[in-house]
């Protein structure tokens, strides 16, 4: 409406100076989207290339052909009937299930802590956490691996890596810790005026406030399990019966040397319940990333 | 009585701050201080497993320092990787950072498409990467040799085999892309207005607006890289046994490095000595070797003054 009552009020004839900056930003728009695209490419172009290798015959995936003459949709299925590799999956989906359920309950009440209760020495636990977070897995591993192979005998299966995880994981404590910072103080004492203790002001009030952060948690949690080449690696190398898939898909592609097609099936089929995930928990996601990074 | 009652309350205070505090503080024991003395221990003994470990003094320290023909070579792909892989990393990812908060049509598209890469499990991102950069019939040489570019050997060539991981890190740059985005949008717009109204050109105000505002974050993204690049492990291996050609199912017959050791980075070695060599001992040396190094730049990372992690208020 407004648009056509200013209509007869026409500007002025746009200056020379006008003309150039609008120009500019028409030349801007391109180069900056030119740009954009080439990135894309470079970020998408190495799945295509998986996708359309895993759909070709096994001569064909061995020459430089980029696109297949004949789609060969039975590779997935070949690769779900090779032997193990719906163990792999099942090894995987309890790895990281069970380790991320684990890992939130007994995360959460430290970070709590952490947020938000004042006593001696709450810096120095902070710090710790930290140094637990950046250290790497490898510094430890000889007497953890004695720890649960020798005292214990658990090696062979993946409960040296599910157990620990009951015990609080640092990354997540450090980024729950840092979502329950900016949860105000005012809704806390609101809960302790209504005569709620510590732990039902964490269960009623604080727990469904920080549901974004808990989600980041647990994404991050189930991603890293799904990821993890080490620890299966250490702990369940000897029975294949207890391997994931990322530590399986590297043996799959062992045993199918020179087939490019089904290692290529077996990649996609590894990458794609992570992208699906993230697609259905995108704003979790990277809301999770920017917390560990920027605000301190 | 008023004392007894406050004694009282600051002992439950105490209580329920050690009860909401305890998987952490025994996970701490467990799994981190215990293996770490642990680890002190076993540097300074001879064992493989078997029997019990006998007392050999700094033996395995000057083992590693001066006849573990893997240390030293590790230590330099460390230093290539913190120099080139780091630094590439930081300048792609903040130019991915700057191209996204340039980008006006369909932002949301080329954001995700960006960042998927870094979701890629990395075993199978790796296998994917040695796929496609395979010498022979991989389609990155295929288009090069298309262009009548030279088609360099990647993970078959020990000049290659680092370039090539850069190039993996680099697909995989996300976490980095949506951290300068973040603080990108965050410098004050005013600020950007002033220098234009000044006649600045577009370098000078990244130089002198974008930069300043951003170079904690920058220091943060380089720090963090380091630490990163202190814990490489999956890709540099398993790009190593699959370009090799050499997997058994256990993969104990694979000696890590391929090709000629351009490949071992510090936590590779942990478990060459110890899973491989059954010398628990030289593997605890490089064991704490790494931990000084980690440590060393966390340290750095928590400064209390103008540190990138305040450890509280």
């Amino acid at each position: 409406m407004t648009q056509v009552l200013e209509r007869p009020v026409r500007p002025a004839a746009p200056t020379a100076a006008e003309r150039t900056a609008r120009r500019r930003a028409v030349l801007e728009w391109i180069a900056v989207h030119s740009l954009g695209v080439a990135a894309a490419l470079f970020f998408v172009l190495p799945f295509v290339f998986v996708v359309l290798t895993s759909l070709m015959s096994d001569q064909q995936a061995l020459t430089r052909d980029l696109i297949p003459r004949t789609w060969e949709w039975g590779n997935y299925a070949q690769v779900f009937d090779t032997p193990g590799f719906l163990t792999w999956w099942r090894n995987t989906l309890l790895y990281a299930g069970l380790g991320t359920v684990l890992t939130v309950v007994s995360s959460v009440p430290v970070a709590y802590a952490l947020a938000k209760f004042r006593f001696r020495g709450r810096n120095l636990t902070l710090m710790l956490v930290v140094s637990m977070m950046m250290l790497p897995p490898q510094v430890v591993i000889i007497p953890m691996y004695l720890f649960w192979a020798k005292q214990l005998d658990l090696s062979g299966t993946l409960w040296p890596l599910i157990i620990p995880m009951a015990f609080g994981d640092a990354f997540s404590i450090f980024l729950l810790r840092q979502f329950l910072t900016t949860i105000p103080d005012e809704y806390l004492d609101a809960a302790k005026v209504d005569g709620c203790g510590e732990l039902r002001t964490l269960l009623r009030v604080v727990l469904p406030m920080a549901k974004p952060g808990i989600a980041a948690v647990a994404l991050f949690q189930f991603f890293y399990a799904w990821n993890d080449y080490f620890g299966p690696q250490i702990y369940a190398s000897e029975n294949p019966g207890a391997w994931t898939l990322s530590y399986g898909l590297e043996s799959f592609k062992g045993a199918h040397h020179t087939d490019w097609n089904l290692t290529m099936a077996a990649t996609v089929l590894v990458m794609a319940p992570v992208i699906l995930v993230f697609f259905f928990a995108q704003k979790a996601f990277v809301e999770g990333v920017t917390l560990t990074g920027v605000k301190g | 009585m008023a004392t007894h009652t406050l004694r009282a309350k600051r002992r439950r205070s105490a209580l329920r701050t050690v009860a909401f505090l305890s998987p952490w503080l025994i996970g701490f024991g467990v799994f981190f201080a215990y293996p770490l003395v642990s680890t002190v221990y076993f540097s300074l003994m001879k064992y493989d497993g078997f029997g019990t470990p006998v007392f050999r003094g700094l033996d395995n320290w000057s083992y590693v320092f001066q006849d573990y023909p893997m240390f030293w070579p590790a230590l330099r792909n460390t230093l290539w990787l913190v120099l080139v892989m780091v630094t590439c990393r930081v300048v792609f990812g903040l130019g991915v950072g700057l191209l996204i908060t340039k980008i006006k049509t369909g932002v949301g598209v080329f954001r995700t498409l960006f960042y998927l890469p870094y979701l890629a499990p990395p075993v199978a991102a790796t296998l994917a990467f040695v796929f496609l950069l395979n010498p022979g019939t991989g389609p990155v040489n295929s288009v090069l040799g298309d262009l009548g570019l030279p088609a360099p050997g990647w993970f078959t060539d020990p000049a290659w085999s680092k370039p090539a991981l850069t190039a993996l890190a680099l697909w995989g740059v996300g976490d980095l892309m949506v951290i300068f985005m973040a603080a990108l949008l965050d410098v004050p717009k005013e600020q950007y207005e002033a220098a234009e109204l000044d006649g600045a050109s577009a370098w000078k105000r990244f130089r002198y607006v974008t930069l300043p505002n951003i170079s904690p974050i920058v220091m943060f993204a380089v720090v963090t890289g380091v630490i990163q690049t202190m814990q490489y492990y999956t890709q540099p291996l398993v790009a190593g046994k699959v370009a090799s050609g050499v997997i058994g199912g256990s993969g104990q017959q694979f000696e890590p490095g391929y090709p000629d050791k351009s490949t071992l980075t510090l936590p590779q070695l942990v478990y060459n000595l110890g899973f491989q060599r059954f010398d628990y001992g030289s593997a605890c040396v490089v064991a704490l070797v790494l931990f000084a190094l980690a440590m060393a730049f966390t340290a750095l990372l928590m400064r209390r003054r103008g540190g990138l992690i305040q450890a509280g208020d």
